[in-house]
């Protein structure tokens, strides 16, 4: 299936957004012809991108697709091929953006023998913080993610569910300026969906930029002001969501349609089926009462129409299928 | 300071882990026993008559000479079972991401790593030799006559053993490098078990073999450290006689020997120290 809009090429830079309040003027990330192979395996293939303070990022792609490798290169776990970036004004990977940044691994591992508040005293004692600040970044930290009552408990006893949380709430400690989520809800029930989105809405009114890193299309849906789609290493599409699902379409449930009348309806768009219905995307909304005409001129019987709005997996799937 | 957090995590986890409680109880029981051993030696009779007090020392020397033996290897085992997770595991698990992701320096996490398994091995050592020695001093009068040296030797053995094994960790999986390091701790044990024959034999090519062994991961180097350190005069006497086992040392160790432990063990951290700071995480 082709795909109406044409995606940028691998390293086009992604334009930056507009970020919240008098912010620093170095943008949260800033990435130019990033490049990681692994032997003969591009993980990632030129990335350019620009994320502004206060700013959240919505990094999608299918399991392999690089996602990953992206957060890694930027903190320093993993050293780029070539191409090079900066994090807060300081370079990938350097101790003063990492300072500054709080992260949640998309595998979430803390020490099962440690108590949760004793998790967050060591990521305190590591970020540095000041020591009379630890109770107030402690408290708040288990507060926010809900796990006040499971302060006391050792991490050994948390389901997933609670080890995702606390890892959330080790990303939050020190009022962090970035923070990169990794799958930040693979292992949480609807409620703790609801409260990850939560959380990310209160970063970004405080200013601070968040990088989320999903496959989860719909909470990307619903807190994230641009995406980027990468596929194989490579960004196939980028912009802001209403950019993205800018393109419109209709759905028909319709029977009896003859292959000639099927084919007819290139004319209208790009023509897919699924189930019984045919989705047009790229129609021009005020020919949709000739849509519905030359369907029953070719022989076809119609029980429903709907100018929906495309959502973001459809837009998704339709980008990973066109790349 | 980073270092130090993760040398007191390190020695934290032994200790919730009851690693710590574990090694206690073993010790306890191995102190339980030896010393009901022990206490049996004055009462023993050689062709009816009762030991002198000096038959009393050499038996009591040997016998502790073998219970300090298997101390080095129950050491050795625990240095590597230590140190092949602790940056291999860590790894794997994922907890070493999140804390790479703080401004931690990647040597700091090593070194910290190296620094609270070190300390721990030396306290087990020193509790656990001081523990024995005072107990075969108390019931038989035997005391070895290089306290200091010979729980130096050991705790160095084992620092060596535990250091090799964390470099391998740094790039291999921990089961892996522990199944190495086993390997090489015992294979080293052969190698002077050979250059001992080739002595014996007087052997050359074989002599050459415990020499290699010896400075290529010096384990039982330090053994044989260990034992001059404990061992009375008679039995060095024998060792020089040819029968220089892995239970007799003729001679102690050379300032140069010594030099090279030290040169050995900067080497293989700073090759774990390089190692890891070259590896994607």
């Amino acid at each position: 299936m082709a795909d109406p809009s044409p995606p940028p090429t691998a390293g086009e830079p992604i334009e930056s957004g507009s970020g919240a309040g008098p912010l620093p003027s170095s943008p949260a990330i800033h990435v130019s012809q990033l490049t990681k192979r692994y032997g003969h395996t591009v993980a990632l293939a030129g990335l350019s991108m620009t994320v502004p303070r206060g700013e959240v990022f919505g990094f999608l792609g299918p399991n392999g697709a690089g996602k990953t490798t992206v957060v890694k290169l930027l903190l320093g776990l993993a050293r780029p091929t070539s191409g090079e970036g900066m994090l807060l004004g300081s370079p990938l990977g350097s101790r003063e953006a990492r300072r500054r940044v709080g992260y949640l691994p998309e595998l979430f591992r803390y020490q099962g023998w440690l108590k949760a508040k004793e998790v967050l005293e060591l990521h305190c004692r590591l970020a540095q913080l000041d020591r009379a600040a630890w109770p107030a970044a402690i408290t708040g930290a288990l507060t926010t993610v809900g796990l006040s009552e499971r302060a006391d408990d050792r991490v050994a006893g948390f389901s997933k569910g609670m080890q995702q949380r606390l890892g959330l709430g080790v990303a939050l400690l020190g009022d962090p300026q970035l923070v990169l989520l990794d799958e930040p809800t693979s292992a949480l029930d609807p409620v703790g969906r609801h409260d990850v989105r939560e959380i990310v809405r209160g970063l970004r009114d405080r200013g601070v930029a968040v990088f989320l890193n999903s496959h989860l299309l719909s909470e990307v849906e619903q807190v994230c002001d641009r995406v980027a789609v990468v596929d194989h290493g490579r960004v196939i599409a980028a912009g802001r969501l209403d950019e993205l699902l800018a393109t419109p379409q209709v759905r028909v449930r319709c029977t009896g349609l003859s292959a000639a009348g099927h084919q007819g309806l290139g004319a209208f768009g790009v023509v897919t089926e699924d189930e019984g219905w045919l989705t047009i995307s790229g129609i021009d909304q005020s020919r949709v009462p000739d849509l519905v005409t030359a369907i029953i001129e070719a022989g076809g019987r119609i029980y429903a129409v709907d100018p929906g709005q495309q959502t973001l997996e459809e837009r998704f799937l339709q980008l990973i299928e066109a790349a | 300071m980073a270092t130090w957090v993760i040398a007191g995590l390190t020695w934290h986890e032994l200790v919730r882990r009851k690693l710590v409680l574990a090694l206690l109880a073993l010790t306890a029981i191995v102190i339980g026993v030896s010393g009901w051993g022990f206490s049996r030696v004055p009462h023993l009779h050689l062709a009816g008559q009762p030991l002198t007090q000096g038959e009393i020392h050499t038996a009591a020397a040997q016998l502790l000479l073998l219970v300090m033996f298997m101390f080095s290897f129950v050491l050795a085992l625990t240095c590597a079972f230590l140190a092949a997770p602790a940056i291999a595991g860590e790894l794997e698990s994922g907890i070493a991401q999140g804390l790479l992701a703080r401004p931690l320096r990647r040597r700091e996490l090593v070194l910290g790593r190296w620094l609270g398994l070190s300390l721990t091995i030396a306290v087990y050592t020193i509790f656990s030799t001081t523990l024995e020695f005072a107990l075969v001093r108390w019931t038989t009068g035997f005391w070895p006559p290089q306290v200091v040296a010979a729980e130096a030797a050991l705790f160095v053995e084992g620092l060596v053993l535990l250091t090799f094994t964390l470099a391998l960790s740094t790039r291999i999986s921990a089961i892996t490098a522990g199944v190495i390091a086993v390997i090489a701790f015992g294979a080293m044990w052969l190698g002077g078990v050979a250059g001992a024959f080739g002595q014996v034999f007087h052997n050359a090519a074989i002599t050459n073999v415990g020499v290699i062994t010896h400075f290529l991961l010096p384990t039982d180097g330090l053994w044989h450290a260990a034992v001059y350190a404990m061992e009375p005069s008679s039995f060095a006497a024998a060792a020089i006689r040819g029968l220089n086992s892995s239970f007799e040392s003729a001679s102690g160790p050379t300032v140069w020997y010594l030099v090279w432990v030290a040169v050995w063990l900067t080497a293989a951290l700073g090759l774990a120290l390089f190692s890891f700071e070259n590896r994607e995480a």
